[in-house]
């Protein structure tokens, strides 16, 4: 068991951040702290797809005469796109907590949901 | 070839704000241009396809798996075209109705964002290689979320929130797949990997790959139980976004699933080595009834449509999930009629609010009488929507049936039955209220302006011109199948 | 006989919906609509006369309209029954225009344009039915006639009316989408084809379960035939203008039901296969109970529609009775009787509206001496009770005799005495409206509401002579209609 989870550390820690970001988006009532675990949740999945791309005693993927082995360059530049779309995620998540803050004085999701649920009964009666 | 037709809406989405600057009119023609050149070569491309049967791009000239590629066979194909010209309908409809709904200063960012999510979603269409899928979703879900937060009721902002948690959810899901799937073959062409999967199906990393990207893109497609952040976004959204992402954004993601599931995994896969088929008729039969019920629950017409939306997302993934020649057959030609009727809906009631400023059902009593054509156009996109007999929504849910009675599955009929029933109510509740309720406003007429009763007008008689002339539909999507599946 | 490729049974009865936009066109000008209903009447009754005469000279025409896939068509043809139906749904259409304007105007209606516009899409829908070559086509028009006689059913606008019509809608398309619909799919699946066919459509390999549980589902789907226990619909809908049910509810809709039921029992099923599944003694034992119910049940309303609803649905199980019987006077019969019952009880409804509009009388014991005040319409309803009991000297007599006949001839004599009680009820629940009407003294005077005034009494004292004279007449010149039946 503890050479099961000692011999795939990478992978362990990656599932272990997963689930703080997942329990951080799904649990959190503060809209920050949604997208901060977002943000670990994408990052996880980031270094996952790294470790993936190591290949035991590779060198990093730049051509050099004494290299025997290279690790997979893919991932990486997979994720390099990635990181890219996590920001942007990010910023736009951002930008929008913003605009609610300004429209409900609150950043705090239930506060939020019971003002809107006040202005839906009023339209309907 | 299709490269332009994903480079065109990308490099004018950069434009829009480029010109916007000068004079906001600017923004508009440009992207309606842009509509009409991307419908145009979507256009070249459909003659191309039928004569030579397969059209491809490699990025850089780079061969395929190493290279990007763009690929359009008779599946996409149909997809290109609806969503291309729903595309240009939206555009056109979206002039007066975002005049209204936006802030001025902002529309040419407006416009900037909806030729962007024409990108992401034509990307998702075209690509051949399975990351570049992830990243045209991200494109598409990305703009879409900041243009629901336009919507012109601050509870939009809180419905992008909602949806953009959810969508980053399932996106990351597909994301961690397609790491597995890389993992298993080293490769992330599609066909490619499909090839080199076969003798590795028993791994237990390639059915973690499988979860996690259907997983994902079930949570896109807005399954139930997996919708909750659909029915806000589309009700709150602006009126012409509302209908864009109804007709193609959902329908975007079901192409997905269905390109996942048998393009780059095998039906033997889907139904021998995880009974993943099986329970996805379930869940399908669930999702019709529970998006029927709640539709029928709702006051709000643009809610009560979503909610239609996610009963006529089951009849989709249904068909996907029978797996046989004539109900993805069924399926496919669901994703096409679903796209015309539900936007001809989510244009009337943009339309509505647009003239009226009323979304409850029960303060248009006696609205026809101001608006007739609008709500003869409702009638005939509901009974569509039915699926009566000479409406395009009777030959999907017809060959849906006809499906299920191949693969034995009779529990079928019953519950498509049911729901056409309960869509009835639905439909029907909206043409009583509109119809035989005596108004309290004395106006004779308030039509939409041409704009917009245009496109309503068109989506509407194709409707009725697919219900009837059906050879066109029934040809491609049968083409469209045997390519998928036949080899 | 020979087939003929022809538009002529499509346009039998496009010409009731050409005139619709023309009644719309003309709506403020006062006997234009009137007119133009009168016209295509008269039209349509002279083309059916032209089929009528193509079919006596072997010829049998058709027309394929829409080929929605290659099994599913929209398809039109003419046989005798269907001149027959046609023939009488366009005259009476003739008469009941010219006695709905009597109507309209002596009870000052405003909504005179909608009801002849209904009016007419509904003879529009029946007529289609009529000519349908296939259960397709059949279902589109079974389901347009529901939908276009409920704005007739709700004419009248009160909260009674409208719960009323939504009473109607929910049994009608409730049923026929659950039960009609699901038997067509499975008669589909099963033959590979919905096209009526004098020999059948089910061969000899069929499961005689399946078979069974499809003519149950063909039973309890075609509502409008009004058996028990899927009748409460006929009466709730009773709440329509006195036109609306003589037409509509006493012979275009019900006849609708039955014309169906005739067409699945003799063209799909067949009576070899009935027999061989015992299939007719479900709807044996169906009708005699509702015959017999509905007669008792009419024997208690004192409401003079109610009576006449009940009536009529017990006399519509006569009909089916004939059709189940199986053998060629049984079904001659019913054929008869479909043409005799449906001049009887337009009579009786002409009369009892003539009555509610010259003295707003609607109950069976406020008519005590009205045959004094009003002689023709109570001298036309006496024909017509005389006619519906079977007296003979009266076109009822002829049916009665044929089923009888027919009773004979399939050996099933515990029909007789079924028969013989229900005849002594028809004259038990008509003849005392009758006699209270001629022989006792009237008992309003000139102050009362309930009092005769005789505004545009003639225009619709004409037609109920009319046709209260023909049943009189059918009595001497049935052999005519009996060999048209026949051949």
């Amino acid at each position: 068991m503890l050479d099961l989870i000692l011999s795939k550390y990478n992978y362990w820690i990656s599932i272990l951040l997963m689930m703080i970001g997942l329990y951080g988006m799904i649990a959190k009532n503060n809209l920050i702290k949604k997208i901060i675990g977002m943000n670990i949740f994408q990052v996880s999945v980031f270094l996952f797809y790294i470790s993936m791309g190591k290949v035991r005693d590779g060198t990093a993927p730049i051509h050099w005469d004494r290299a025997l082995i290279y690790d997979n360059p893919i991932p990486h530049v997979l994720i390099l796109t990635a990181i890219v779309v996590s920001i942007s995620t990010t910023a736009v998540a951002l930008a929008l907590i913003i605009r609610i803050y300004k429209n409900f004085q609150s950043i705090e999701e239930d506060q939020i949901l019971k003002v809107l649920a006040r202005e839906e009964n009023k339209t309907d009666s | 070839m299709i490269l332009y037709i994903v480079i065109i809406p990308l490099f004018v989405s950069l434009l829009t704000p480029l010109f916007g600057m000068f004079n906001r009119k600017y923004a508009y023609f440009i992207s309606l241009l842009g509509a009409i050149i991307t419908f145009l070569f979507v256009i070249f491309t459909y003659k191309k396809v039928v004569t030579h049967g397969k059209e491809y791009y490699w990025f850089g000239g780079f061969e395929p798996p190493f290279g990007i590629e763009y690929v359009v066979d008779g599946l996409n194909l149909i997809l290109l075209l609806i969503i291309s010209f729903i595309y240009l309908l939206v555009i056109i409809y979206s002039k007066k109705s975002s005049e209204k709904e936006i802030e001025d200063k902002r529309l040419s960012l407006f416009y900037c964002l909806l030729n962007l999510f024409f990108t992401g979603i034509l990307g998702i269409v075209v690509t051949g290689d399975i990351f570049n899928l992830y990243v045209f979703v991200e494109i598409a879900s990305l703009s879409s979320y900041t243009l629901i937060a336009l919507g012109p009721k601050r509870q939009s902002l809180m419905a992008s929130y909602n949806y953009l948690i959810l969508g980053t959810i399932g996106a990351t899901f597909v994301l961690i797949g397609i790491g597995y799937i890389f993992m298993a073959t080293g490769s992330l062409n599609m066909a490619d990997i499909k090839s080199r999967l076969v003798p590795i199906y028993h791994s237990k990393m390639v059915r973690t790959a499988f979860t996690f990207i259907t997983l994902g893109l079930c949570l896109k497609l807005a399954l139930f139980p997996l919708h909750i952040w659909l029915p806000n976004a589309y009700a709150y959204a602006p009126s012409s976004v509302g209908a864009l992402l109804a007709a193609t954004g959902t329908k975007v993601s079901a192409y997905a699933l269905i390109r996942v599931l048998y393009s780059v995994f095998t039906i033997d896969f889907d139904t021998n080595v995880i009974p993943f088929n099986k329970v996805f008729v379930f869940i399908s039969l669930i999702a019709i009834l529970a998006g029927s019920f709640l539709a029928l629950a709702q006051k709000n017409l643009k809610k009560m449509l979503a909610y239609s939306s996610i009963g006529q997302i089951g009849y989709i993934t249904l068909g996907i999930a029978m797996s046989n020649e004539i109900s993805l057959q069924g399926s496919v030609l669901h994703i096409f009629n679903h796209s015309l009727m539900k936007c001809a809906l989510f244009f009337i009631a943009g339309g509505i609010f647009y003239k009226k400023g009323i979304e409850n059902i029960n303060d248009m009593k006696g609205i026809a009488k101001e608006m007739p054509f609008t709500m003869a156009f409702f009638v005939i996109a509901g009974l569509s929507l039915v699926g009566v007999p000479l409406t395009v929504g009777f030959l999907s849910k017809w060959y849906l049936l006809l499906g299920a009675i191949s693969q034995k599955y009779f529990f079928v009929i019953p519950v498509i039955l049911i729901s056409s029933l309960l869509s009835f109510i639905y439909i029907w509740r909206v043409i009583e209220t509109a119809y035989f309720k005596d108004s309290n406003s004395t106006k004779s007429s308030s039509e939409m302006p041409l704009g917009m009763i245009a496109p309503v007008a068109v989506v509407t008689i194709l409707c009725i011109y697919f219900g009837i002339f059906t050879e066109l539909p029934l040809l491609l999507t049968k083409e469209a199948i045997r390519i998928l599946i036949g080899n | 006989m020979e087939n003929y490729i022809s538009i002529l049974p499509a346009m039998v009865s496009f010409i009731a919906l050409i005139s619709v936009p023309f009644m719309i066109l003309f709506r403020d000008y006062n006997y234009v609509k009137e007119g133009i209903s009168l016209f295509s009447a008269l039209l349509m009754f002279t083309l059916v006369l032209l089929l009528g005469r193509e079919y006596l000279s072997e010829r049998i025409l058709y027309i394929d309209i829409i080929k929605i896939t290659p099994t599913i068509t929209i398809s039109f043809r003419t046989d005798n029954a269907s001149i027959i139906f046609a023939g009488i749904s366009s005259f009476l259409w003739f008469i009941t225009t010219f006695y709905s304007i009597g109507y309209l105007k002596g009870l000052n209606d405003k909504k005179e344009t909608s009801f002849y516009v209904f009016f007419a899409l509904t003879i529009f829908a029946t007529t289609a039915l009529a000519f349908s070559a296939n259960l397709i086509t059949t279902f589109v028009f079974y389901e347009l006639i529901t939908l276009f006689t409920y704005p007739l059913v709700i004419h009248k606008g009160t909260e009674d009316s409208k719960k009323a019509g939504r009473k109607y809608l929910a049994y009608l398309i409730g049923t026929s989408i659950m039960f009609f619909l699901t038997a067509i799919i499975l008669t589909h699946f099963i033959t590979g084809t919905t096209f009526f066919n004098s020999e059948g459509v089910f061969k000899k390999n069929v499961d005689n379960n399946i078979t069974l549980l499809l003519l149950l589902l063909f039973i309890f789907g075609v509502a409008k035939t009004a058996v028990m226990p899927v009748h409460s619909w006929l009466p709730n809908a009773m709440v329509a203008p006195t036109p609306v049910s003589a037409l509509l509810h006493a012979v275009a809709v019900v006849k609708a039901g039955v014309f169906v039921m005739y067409r699945i029992l003799n063209y799909i099923f067949t009576s070899q296969v009935l027999l061989a599944i015992k299939g007719h003694y479900i709807l044996i034992v169906l009708s005699s109970v509702t015959i017999i119910f509905g007669s008792l049940i009419a024997l208690r309303q004192n409401n003079l529609k109610l009576r006449l609803a009940y009536s009529t649905i017990s006399q519509l199980s006569y009909i089916i009775l004939g059709l189940s019987l199986l053998n060629e006077y049984a079904t001659k019969a019913a054929l008869s009787h479909l043409i005799i019952h449906a001049f009887s009880k337009i009579t009786l409804f002409f009369c009892a509206g003539a009555i509610y509009v010259k003295s707003h009388i609607t109950e069976i014991s406020d008519l005590e001496g009205i045959g004094k005040k009003m002689p023709i319409t109570m001298l036309a309803f006496t024909f017509g009770s005389l006619s519906m009991i079977g007296v003979p000297g009266f076109g009822g007599f002829i049916s009665k005799f044929l089923l009888m006949k027919g009773i004979a001839h399939s050996g099933n004599y515990f029909l007789f005495p079924i028969l013989g009680i229900s005849t002594l009820l028809n004259a038990f629940y008509f003849m005392p409206i009758v006699f209270s009407a001629f022989f006792k003294e009237y008992k309003f005077n000139s102050k009362d509401p309930h009092y005769v005034n005789k505004k545009y009494s003639l225009l619709m004292e004409i037609p109920l002579l009319i046709t209260g004279l023909v049943t009189l007449v059918l009595f001497f010149a049935f052999g005519g209609i009996l060999s048209f039946i026949g051949g």
